[in-house]
């Protein structure tokens, strides 16, 4: 069953049984719910690539597995070869008339996490968004490399508390700017680019429809709180994710063919980012009053970002 | 349908294009490739078969020789044919995925031209690549000139393909020697050539939806051990599928291959234990030493270099009076003795004959291996035969200048 005939979050939660809830991930972990929603998203057979990471190593641990669907996991790096590999070979045997059922509508879908997708298989998503196979790319970004413990990515905030950014006597964290990927897949031309959450389940459910049913490679990042190395309770998950978006740290929106941009969410109560980030263990440090200059920091990018998404929507350019 | 390509009975085609044209004939449903030197043409010419209707395939361009190897698992994993092309920095760039496409048993064709490897730079032909893949747990097909590379690329798709086997195969030929040099090859007509390959059976595919399939899953040490021992006896086991399909070749086209040739070896005193092109100049030499100097030289060239044939190593050698080998390895061996000799050494060890062994590195960068050199060699290899033991260091530089260089003398009294 399709989201479109799906009313209500209890309904949403129980019907799809395309991806078992027996697995590995952490309780709370996000990653599970933003593949069930994926799945809610069509009704359509799924041929899923998955890189290394969180949702690989705790979903198909020999000899069980949670995908009850097409699936491969190669490497850490190369989940959009390999969908690109599958989504060739696809057209080759429509053409040749050698698929079983060639009339059975298929969507393919590659995972990547952020260390995956915004570091070391930056290249390959690259690679595969510009070739523009038909496929949809979507991003678990828990802003680390959460399955080796904790180390920063590119996609870790400035400020964040990783193994290999630790706050200390003589540093606040991460010193870097996180890496605006959304920016870059939209600059390749996509169709189809958006930035998701979780929590806004309805709107997640309408992008990545929008983003299947697109012909092309298109781009999803979707925000994904991680209970362990975020520090936050299990069953805060959700509400990490409302404050995520509610504070503008995750903004939800899409870019259209590379430029029509539209917000997809906006919050009634903006609120402020230290409430976000006081409800995370990894930026505890930051409410020391030598950090706080960073904390404003923060504020002040949120704030330029909001301003600058406002602005390219009202262009419509 | 795709369109028939006019072909004649005898043509002129270097190694990459006779390569290029069995890819066309086996109808490969998909190549993902990325270009380097001296096996680009390999790739070209499938995507000028596709671009003018000579193939029904996908030809898919990526971003690097990585993202190659990667879009071939996926796309084998989907139930087609795949073949893909490439040559040393581009092989050691996917040597992480040959690892995983053999683990996630996929019958990918990999043609490799071979080509040294950096540092130096360097794009001429030695075995560095070949080398650098040889515990990937694929099947290692050698071609020693053009027509072999046609022929052997033909059965490299029935071999990984079979159903005893569902491994990746790589097909390897000299970078230049081969690759690059016309020589006359005698190609099949294309139905001939196809009904010989026959039709890819896909084994769980992701594309048949009746049936979910996982793909490339974890194991630790509960399972990882069964898993890997299973793929090597796999590939252990692939030896009869490869004397199957390399006798029902010979039937097709008189054209015999074995796991090891042999060359004027049942009197032979002495030989060369060579792969690639180089089997060809030994021959020469060993022939012209035969004739002006009466000296009983022969060759040994593993055709198949992973399963590596070790039974028939024994055999060929228990069964001729061989005295002294020279094993000659074109690849640097960093620090020990050469691949190629470490193995014939460990099949000569439980032989009745035991002959003395020498390494010979040779070759490396492209440096040219002369008959004279061969020649050489083989003389050497008399002196130790009549001398009742090794007279030379064990390892010893061929054809490098300035002074000589070898390693690991024999203690004597
Ligand atoms: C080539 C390679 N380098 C490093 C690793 C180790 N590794 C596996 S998963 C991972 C981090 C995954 O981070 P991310 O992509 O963000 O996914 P997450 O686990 O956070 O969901 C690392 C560093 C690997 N498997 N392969
Ligand atoms: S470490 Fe984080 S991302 Fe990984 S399973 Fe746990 S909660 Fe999910
Ligand atoms: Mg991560």
């Amino acid at each position: 069953m399709a989201i479109t005939s799906i009313k209500n979050l209890k309904e949403f939660s129980t019907v799809n049984e395309r991806f078992e809830g027996a697995h590995l991930l952490c309780p709370g972990c996000a990653h599970s719910m933003i593949v069930r929603e994926l799945m809610n998203a069509t009704d359509d057979n799924l041929v899923i690539s998955t890189n290394t990471g969180c949702l690989e190593v705790s979903t198909a641990v020999y000899p069980y597995t949670s995908w009850d669907t097409s699936w491969i996991h190669i490497g850490f790096e190369n989940a959009a070869s390999a969908i690109s590999g599958a989504e060739a070979m696809y057209k080759a045997r429509k053409k040749k008339g050698t698929l079983k059922d060639p009339d059975a509508p298929v969507k393919f879908v590659a995972f990547g996490g952020d260390g995956s997708s915004y570091d070391i298989g930056f290249q390959w998503l690259s690679g595969a968004i510009e070739r523009g196979h038909d496929f949809t790319y979507i991003v678990l970004d828990n802003e680390n490399y959460a399955n080796t413990g904790g180390q920063r990515s590119s996609s870790t905030p400035i400020g964040a508390h990783t193994s290999t950014a630790q706050a200390g006597s003589h540093s606040y964290g991460k010193t870097q700017k996180k890496k605006d990927i959304v920016a870059i897949m939209a600059a390749h031309g996509a169709p189809y680019v958006a930035q998701l959450a979780p929590n806004k389940w309805k709107i997640m459910a309408k992008g990545f429809q929008k983003a299947l049913d697109t012909e092309g490679a298109c781009f999803i990042n979707s925000v994904s709180p991680c209970t362990t190395e975020w520090k936050f309770d299990p069953k805060d998950t959700i509400n990490v994710a409302d404050l995520a978006t509610d504070s503008l740290m995750f903004p939800i929106y899409e870019i259209i063919e590379g430029h029509e941009l539209n917000i997809l969410y906006r919050p009634k109560n903006i609120i402020k980012v230290e409430d976000y980030l006081g409800a995370q263990g990894r930026y505890k440090h930051l409410f020391k009053p030598e950090n706080r200059h960073v904390i404003d920091r923060i504020q002040k990018d949120v704030d330029a970002k909001w301003e600058y998404l406002q602005r390219r929507e009202e262009a419509r350019v | 349908m795709a369109k028939k390509f006019d072909i004649n009975e005898i043509e002129v085609w270097d190694g990459n294009y006779a390569t290029s044209q069995a890819l066309r004939q086996a109808q490969v449903d998909v190549v993902a490739a990325y270009p380097i030197t001296p096996s680009t043409p390999i790739v070209e010419g499938y995507g000028s078969y596709v671009a003018n209707g000579y193939v029904d395939g996908e030809f898919v361009m990526v971003e690097s020789e990585h993202a190659a190897m990667s879009a071939c698992v996926g796309a084998a994993a989907s139930g087609g044919r795949v073949a893909t092309a490439t040559s040393s920095q581009g092989f050691a760039l996917m040597t992480e995925v040959l690892y995983q496409a053999s683990g996630m048993r996929q019958p990918i064709v990999l043609t490799v031209v071979n080509r040294a490897l950096a540092s130096p730079l360097n794009v001429r032909g030695d075995h560095a690549d070949m080398y650098l893949g040889r515990d990937a747990g694929w099947i290692n097909l050698d071609a020693f000139n053009a027509q072999e590379a046609y022929d052997l690329t033909l059965c490299a798709f029935r071999i990984g393909e079979h159903l005893d086997v569902r491994l990746p195969v790589m097909m390897h030929q000299d970078g230049f020697t081969t690759s690059h040099k016309a020589q006359k090859v005698n190609p099949l007509q294309d139905e001939v050539a196809y009904k010989f390959v026959g039709d890819y059976v896909p084994v769980d595919e992701m594309l048949d939806f009746s049936r979910a399939v996982t793909h490339g899953a974890q194991t630790e040490e509960d399972w990882h051990f069964e898993h890997k021992a299973k793929q090597h006896k796999a590939l252990m086991d692939s030896r009869t599928v490869i004397d199957a399909v390399f006798a029902d070749f010979k039937a097709l086209t008189g054209r015999e291959y074995k796991r090891v040739e042999t060359y004027l070896l049942e009197d032979a005193e002495v030989a060369i234990v060579a792969l690639g092109s180089s089997v060809e100049t030994a021959l020469l030499a060993a022939e012209e030493l035969r004739k002006e100097e009466g000296i009983k030289a022969g060759v040994i060239a593993p055709r198949v270099f992973r399963p590596f044939p070790y039974d028939l190593i024994r055999d060929v050698i228990d069964s001729s009076p061989l005295k002294a080998l020279a094993v000659m390895d074109k690849s640097s061996p960093g620090g020990a003795m050469g691949a190629l000799f470490n193995e014939i050494s460990a099949a000569a060890y439980t032989t009745q004959n035991r002959p003395l062994i020498t390494n010979f590195i040779y070759g490396l960068g492209g440096r040219d291996f002369s008959v004279e050199e061969a020649k050489r060699i083989f003389k050497e290899q008399k002196a130790h035969a009549d001398a009742g033991h090794i007279t030379t260091p064990i390892q010893q530089f061929s054809g490098l200048r300035g002074p000589k260089l070898g390693f690991f003398e024999t203690k004597r009294s």
